[in-house]
């Protein structure tokens, strides 16, 4: 072994480098606070490894980067642990950077002759947010996507050269697959070299100056093996272990794939950013600059002079109250974002949704059809599940409800004034509608212009002083009616009680149940004046009235206030299609 | 006292110390290491998606005198996260060998994994890459090929009197035994 070392040390000078990097001396003794340098050592090359292993994954482009990370964090063994330590260690970098910086300022180990080796760090700081900010755009994700075109957008109020920054950014004119092949390249090929050759330099000048000691020393100097290295150990094995939990507790969040027809009201940047976020609030219209730019580069630029205010008498005090200055406004800032955040019930339900979003995608996206090779944002565009609500919530809820809702769990402002149709035309609903009591509520036609008319007088008059016997056979007739529809959630009953139904549908149609003075049931009748029964509830029949429901087999010119969401053109044969389809309940669900 | 002030305890203290630091540090690198290692065996966990016979033609479609004929195999594919419905995964010559009976030979060579093409005029299938030759029947036509064993035949069914289905596979390159791939 030593015959090894001897012949390997002869030709590399091995020995006197181990020597000197074990035997550092570390003035008063090995102490904790110097653990910080080397803990951002440690999470450097956590992120080198674990981000080498995700490269080989991941796929950058806007039809397979989602893609590729939902296979990381889902299909891939170990997947969500690697993705999990990635994502917590880059947050740790950040709490790990301050403390560093806060040591360094605090025992002046910024003043001469160490000003350079300062100058390097911040340098350093700087890549290290720039890591941040493109890694997290990387799984094209609603929310990092949306976060980031924030950033970037940024860089378009650069004066003069505005517009040509922000396209040499995002590589084009929009968004698209050039935005992440160029993230992707800075995030683990520039940005990583750049810091690679600083960092590189930022130890060298450490061992060159030495470790400047903390006042007052404790203990006689001794080596930086075996001591110090065991507490930079600990310090780095605790900063593993609280990845590590983190990542199994919670894990990476990956949200739904970024769609930018839909726009994300939960976008906010990750919560170290928070405090530059929260800074733009303050500055109205055209002075954004002031809060984007110029005082952001103002702080940096007296953080950066540090090292010359340290040569005057008071400079070291100017320097520490500058940084506690700093310190507290940046947590002032970021803790008034996310107070108003939480107060703000807008952002509340948009990240709600966001979760239900992502919760979603990853069900159709390990369902029967897999993900289309045109990317899982088209399984969220074409569900039901998820685009029915927003479509509801945008064009109908300022008059009906869904549960009493506006179908994203809002309750709108303006208050009820058409049915709402949770469970439209199933058995319940359709009870609902035939009680006396409730037909005239807000629920039902309590708020249209129905509200007197001839269907209401009808259950109120009739339908009340029905005998028990009359009772059963328009239970039958509602079972009958409901059938029409072909509801998915009453399949099963529906197949049971295939017999009632027959009959039910008898009596819809006989004169005694009196359905059919007014409504047309499955035979051509032109005296029909209200809505046609045949098929009720369908699919067909719901494009039908949404498309126009001033058509003759619908209400006819006896309509209230429903726009023709078809014929004028308000949504497309798409976005009728998912409307109807939700209404129903009719959307993929896997099996359990 | 101070423990560093009994005298024959600093080199036993120094001796835990440093075990500590090595193994702690030891561990603190091979955990993101190992949990990346993981990821990369992942693909042994994946399978050879095998289908089963899939309709390529009908026998009205390969001519009577037993040339061979190329036809796309078309099956549902899966890449990692995509899944392709209906696409060409693979392709085969069919030859009737009579009036009711058809050979498949995968187009793959055995050798090296290159599709084979059929020659007319030697009325023979000729790899691009090293030449190996192979009969018709898929057998090899010169001992010289590389190839360690003739092309894969596979299995043929004629249903409803003309429609001519494969059970399409791929199998091992390299090896004198047919091996399909799991």
């Amino acid at each position: 072994m030593k015959a090894l070392i001897d012949w390997l040390d002869h030709r590399t000078g091995c020995r006197k480098l181990v020597h000197e990097t074990l035997f550092e001396n570390v003035p008063g003794g090995s102490r904790w606070r110097y653990v910080w340098g080397s803990t951002l050592t440690f999470t450097l090359v956590v992120q080198f490894i674990t981000g080498i292993f995700l490269w080989m994954a991941y796929s950058p482009s806007s039809q397979t980067a989602w893609e590729s990370v939902y296979y990381i964090q889902n299909q891939m063994l170990g997947g969500w642990l690697l993705r999990g330590i990635h994502h917590y260690t880059a947050q740790a970098m950040n709490v790990l950077l301050v403390l560093h910086l806060m040591q360094v300022i605090i025992d002046g180990a910024y003043k001469a002759p160490r000003e350079i080796n300062f100058w390097f760090g911040l340098a350093l700081l700087f890549l290290v947010m720039g890591l941040s900010l493109t890694g997290y755009l990387l799984p094209w994700d609603q929310k990092g996507y949306w976060a980031t075109k924030v950033a970037t957008s940024i860089a378009a109020i650069t004066p003069v050269i505005g517009p040509e920054v922000q396209k040499l950014i995002i590589g084009g004119a929009e968004y698209g697959h050039h935005t992440l092949t160029r993230f992707f390249a800075l995030h683990a090929g520039v940005l990583p070299g750049t810091i690679v050759v600083l960092l590189v330099g930022h130890i060298y000048l450490f061992r060159r100056h030495g470790l400047t000691a903390a006042e007052p020393k404790r203990k006689p100097d001794a080596a930086f093996w075996p001591d110090q290295v065991l507490k930079d150990a600990v310090a780095c094995l605790a900063v593993l272990a609280a990845v590590l939990f983190l990542s199994i507790k919670f894990g990476a969040e990956l949200t739904a794939p970024a769609d930018p027809a839909d726009n994300y009201a939960a976008a906010r940047p990750e919560w170290y950013f928070l405090f530059l976020f929260q800074l733009l609030k303050y500055f109205p219209g055209e002075s954004e600059i002031w809060g984007a730019m110029i005082l952001p580069g103002l702080v940096v630029g007296l953080v950066f002079a540090m090292p010359f205010f340290g040569r005057w008498r008071l400079g070291h005090r100017f320097n520490l109250g500058l940084l506690w200055v700093l310190l507290f406004t940046v947590a002032m800032l970021t803790w008034l974002a996310m107070k108003a955040d939480r107060g703000n019930p807008g952002f509340v339900a948009a990240t709600r949704q966001a979760q239900i979003d992502a919760e979603r995608v990853k069900e159709l996206a390990s369902g029967p059809s897999g993900i289309p090779s045109s990317g899982a944002v088209t399984l969220l565009r074409a569900d039901p599940f998820s685009q029915g609500p927003k479509l509801f919530a945008r064009n109908c809820a300022s008059c009906h409800r869904y549960d009493g809702h506006d179908g994203l769990g809002t309750i709108p402002a303006d208050p009820q004034s058409a049915s709402d149709l949770k469970g439209f035309a199933s058995r319940s609903w359709l009870a609902g509608l035939l009680d006396p009591d409730r037909i005239a509520g807000t629920n039902y036609f309590g708020g249209t212009k129905f509200r007197d008319g001839k269907m209401a007088k009808f259950v109120k008059k009739e339908v009340a002083g029905f005998s028990a016997a009359q009772k059963e056979q328009l239970a039958q007739a509602l079972a009958a009616l409901s059938a029409e529809a072909g509801l998915k959630a009453q399949r099963d009953t529906e197949g049971k009680d295939s017999a009632a139904i027959t009959a039910g549908r008898n009596f819809l149609a006989s004169e005694a149940m009196q359905c059919t003075e007014c409504h047309q049931f499955r035979k051509p009748d032109e005296d029909a004046s209200a809505p046609d029964l045949t098929g009720y509830g369908s699919r067909e029949w719901l494009l039908g009235i949404l498309g126009n429901p001033k058509h003759d087999r619908f209400y006819g010119k006896r309509n209230d206030r429903m726009p023709s969401f078809g014929e004028d053109k308000i949504l497309d044969a798409q976005a009728l299609g998912l409307l109807a389809d939700w209404l129903r309940g009719d959307w993929y669900t896997p099996q359990p | 006292m101070k423990p560093s002030d009994i005298p024959d305890q600093p080199e036993r203290r120094d001796f835990l110390t440093k075990t500590a630091a090595v193994a702690i540090g030891a561990i603190t690198a091979l955990v993101p290491a190992a949990v990346g290692l993981v990821t990369v065996f992942d693909p042994l966990r994946r399978r050879s998606a095998a289908s089963g016979p899939v309709l390529v033609t009908t026998l009205n479609a390969l001519p009577n005198d037993g040339k061979p004929r190329r036809f796309q195999i078309i099956a549902d594919r899966e890449d990692a996260w995509n899944k392709f419905p209906q696409v060409p995964v693979g392709a085969v010559y069919l030859r009737r060998v009579d009036e009711n009976r058809v050979e498949a030979l995968n187009v793959t060579c055995p050798h090296a994994g290159c599709p084979v093409e059929f020659k007319p005029d030697t009325q023979s299938f000729l790899c691009p890459c090293h030449d190996s030759k192979f009969k018709l029947d898929g057998t090899l036509a010169d001992p010289e090929s590389p190839s360690p064993r003739g092309l894969d035949t596979l299995t043929v069914e004629i249903r409803n009197g003309a429609e001519v289905w494969v059970t399409f596979q791929n199998f091992e390159a390299g090896k004198a035994r047919k091996v399909p791939l799991a």
